[in-house]
């Protein structure tokens, strides 16, 4: 298997946490990961973006210039990254956020409004889980017992509590 | 070995000190490598080191000074810019032959340029950098793994040699996470030193450190000697790595994160048939010449590929003295050479020499 | 025979190099008998500077490290940091402290770096052949200011003392000179407290000396001691300007 994901958004909207728990529970599932964040001033607010590569070989770049799948979370991200991903691969995007809908046919693109899901549940950090569950459950480029493995051990401990109802959130965004 | 963790670049550098016996660390801030300093700011008060964030490079570099006279294991970080503030004390610190770590997360230049990854300070690494007739061992690792390793190696080698040693990395190596497995225990050499001044105890003649000589023939003496130790370790110290160089077409000779570029070309060849072999210098200082010479028997070109000028072409195009063609391909600014126009310049290389 | 005066161990037996009336060779030998004195030669490392005085790591018998230009507080932090329990002093003119090195002693001061500094004003670059130093009063003619130093063109004098004074982290400075015998009593007392106060771990101490340069000034040593009494103390006043046991 080899995976290349770009997850691209606002800075703030959880895009280099939710890239690294990718890798992470690539890792836990014993394949090669590399993890590459956007880096600088364009930290909060502005565009944000992470490179993540799950690979049963050893990752060649971390810098990639196309991806199998992309997870879009603003408009000028899609409008920079749409070109980005390879012929099958697939768009998943925050259908609330994101007004200018992909216009490529020879990729699968799944909208999910996850921002406003995420909110109805008062609880905004979830909107990229319901993503991440999409491209999961498509790809299958990290298992389940992983990604709540990486959620142990890369969220602190005070947020511990969070995990169930974030694999609840990661499964409806899954079955979206 | 130890449990896979994944941790990004720069904290496995700080990490890797750390396990080397590094107990002082001076620095200041500067992007893309701050998170060294943090790393460092939050572990040296656990393990009874130091950790000082100076009021500017030079502080730092100075104060780094300080510590390797008094004997101590120690090291400082910063980015292209600020590396360029630290080059008195590095030279400084050649001439008063103590041993350190400078880490460089080089960044876009020249002036302020901008905070992406690039390789533009590779002249100023391998051809001395500061005044004086002087070489750094300069380590250029390609992976976080190579991160942990060589942080850890860069200390042996300073003490081994009583010089400076740099770590030569970029920002997307300082800042991208691998997985990376520490050693149970580290293979840490580090020589007595009497020649520190830690204070007589009336026990002894007191110890000097300085890099004045303002007697001509001791100087030219005394770099002399220099210039003998570093014939010794352009012989021992030489680190590469080859990779399907046998009957390659064409050998891409690339260092840190563009020698991971490199791999993703070689593969892409593959698929058109093509084959590409990589030549990766891992230390830059001493240039690995033996490479060279181990390949050229069939070794068709060369294609340098860097994200700067043309910096280490240079260094390749002195080795290689004509005898095969040494083409290039480099980026720069901050942008990544794309595999797809290596590959045209490959195509191009082939093409031409088919002629 | 009653030994009525010896060089104090501190200072090796090498003939020093400064020029006749240079005031160096009394500020050596100052520091060389406090660390006698208080018996902390063993413990000490000096840190020595770029400038006349760039080679007492030959004079003194501690341990020595010779710094950069202006960076002796820098390389003083490091030694100090790395061993914290031995006694650290720079020694350091004008144009090394007060101009190159600005930024180095200006933030040891604020950290109440525990090192002890002793600062040579003799209100020239000596080494150099006398150009105009951060300190040079104003009118005084030297190599670089040929017409006489003017503060339009050249801004005024910087009182280093009064300056550093402002800061939190110093915990005793002083300005002596050392024109005359009773003023080098003061300035051993001075340096004495100084070195004391670091042993005691109190912070940072830093003792001003008003000094002469006789070559670069033009004058005799005589007029040169004259010319600090007369011209250079009424810029440079002397006295304690922060002394951590009188304080709360």
């Amino acid at each position: 298997m080899h995976h290349e994901i770009i997850i691209a958004g606002f800075g703030g909207q959880g895009i280099l946490s939710a890239g690294r728990l990718l890798a992470y529970a690539g890792m836990v599932d014993g394949r090669e990961v590399s993890w590459l964040p956007s880096y600088g001033p364009e930290m909060r607010g502005g565009t944000a973006n992470s490179m993540i590569v799950i690979s049963d070989e050893p990752v060649a770049s971390p810098f990639i210039y196309s991806c199998t799948s992309l997870v879009v979370m603003n408009n000028p991200s899609m409008a920079k990254y749409e070109s980005y991903v390879e012929p099958g691969g697939i768009i998943v995007y925050d259908s609330s956020l994101i007004t200018v809908l992909p216009t490529r046919t020879d990729v699968t693109a799944f909208g999910i409004p996850a921002t406003m899901m995420a909110s109805e549940m008062d609880e905004l950090t979830y909107s990229n889980v319901f993503l991440l569950g999409k491209i999961i459950e498509r790809t299958g480029c990290v298992s389940l017992d992983s990604f709540e493995k990486a959620l142990y051990d890369v969220l602190p401990k005070r947020k511990h509590h969070m995990v169930p109802e974030e694999m609840r959130v990661l499964a409806r965004g899954m079955a979206y | 070995m130890g449990e896979k963790l994944l941790m990004k670049g720069n904290e496995v550098i700080a990490e890797a000190a750390l396990r080397a016996g590094c107990r002082h660390y001076f620095g200041y801030p500067i992007t893309p490598q701050t998170e060294i300093a943090h790393y460092m700011a939050r572990r040296m008060p656990q393990v009874g080191g130091v950790f000082m964030q100076a009021e500017s490079e030079v502080a730092a570099i100075n104060m780094v000074y300080g510590a390797a006279a008094a004997g101590k294991r120690v090291m400082t970080s910063s980015s292209s810019p600020g590396i360029s503030l630290k080059q008195e004390g590095i030279s400084y610190a050649v001439g008063a032959r103590l041993p350190a770590v400078v880490v460089n997360i080089m960044r876009a230049g020249p002036g302020l340029g901008g905070i992406q990854p690039a390789q533009g300070d590779y002249f100023q690494a391998v051809k001395g950098g500061g005044h004086g007739d002087y070489k750094l061992i300069t380590l250029a690792p390609s992976s976080v793994q190579e991160l942990y390793e060589m942080t850890v190696e860069a200390f042996n080698l300073a003490d081994k040699y009583r010089g400076v040693v740099m770590i030569l990395g970029d920002g997307m190596l300082g800042q991208m996470m691998e997985v990376v497995q520490f050693r149970d225990e580290e293979p840490i050499s580090e020589p007595a030193k009497p020649w520190a001044a830690t204070g007589t105890g009336m026990k002894r003649e007191h110890n000097t450190i300085t890099s004045i000589h303002l007697d001509p023939s001791v100087l030219e003496h005394w770099n002399d000697e220099r210039q003998n130790q570093y014939r010794v370790i352009e012989e021992m110290e030489q680190r590469f790595e080859l990779y399907n160089t046998d009957g390659a077409d064409v050998i891409l000779v690339a260092y840190g994160s563009v020698a991971r570029i490199a791999r993703n070309v070689i593969k892409a060849a593959e698929r058109e048939g093509i084959r590409l072999g990589l030549l990766r210098p891992i230390t830059l200082w001493p240039f690995p010449t033996h490479a060279f010479e181990h390949v050229m028997p069939q070794a068709k070109a060369f294609l340098v590929l860097e994200m700067s000028a043309g910096q280490m072409l240079e260094d390749v195009r002195l080795t290689v003295e004509g005898r095969r063609p040494v083409f290039f391909h480099g980026r720069m600014g901050g942008m990544i050479p794309t595999v797809k126009d290596i590959m045209r310049e490959v195509h191009e290389i082939i093409g031409t020499r088919e002629e | 025979m009653a030994v009525v005066a010896q060089r104090p161990h501190a200072l090796r037996d090498i003939p020093l190099h400064y020029c006749p009336g240079c005031t160096h060779g009394i500020s050596h030998r100052l520091v060389a008998e406090v660390l006698d004195e208080l018996g902390i030669e063993g413990e000490t490392i000096g840190i020595s500077p770029v400038g006349c005085s760039y080679n007492n790591y030959d004079y003194f018998n501690c341990d020595m490290v010779q710094a950069a230009h202006g960076r002796a507080p820098a390389v003083a932090t490091g030694v100090k940091r790395s061993l914290p329990d031995s006694v650290v002093f720079t020694y350091q003119g004008d144009g090394d402290l007060a101009a190159i090195g600005t930024a180095e002693i200006v933030h040891a001061a604020a950290r109440g770096e525990n090192i002890t500094v002793v600062f040579i004003n003799n209100t020239i670059y000596g080494m150099t052949s006398g150009q105009m130093a951060p300190t040079t009063l104003i009118s005084q003619v030297t190599t670089t200011s040929p017409y006489g130093r003017n503060a339009k063109d050249h801004g005024n004098p910087i009182r280093i003392c009064e300056m550093l004074a402002t800061l939190q982290g110093p915990a005793y400075i002083e300005r002596v000179s050392l024109h005359d015998i009773k003023h080098i009593r003061q300035a051993k007392k001075a340096l004495t407290k100084a070195f004391r106060l670091q042993r005691e771990k109190r912070g940072f101490t830093l003792v001003e000396m008003l000094s002469t340069c006789p070559t670069n000034w033009g004058l005799d040593p005589v007029e040169s001691m004259n010319r600090v009494k007369n011209e250079v103390i009424p810029y440079y006043p002397l006295g304690v300007f922060v002394d951590c046991e009188k304080e709360g």
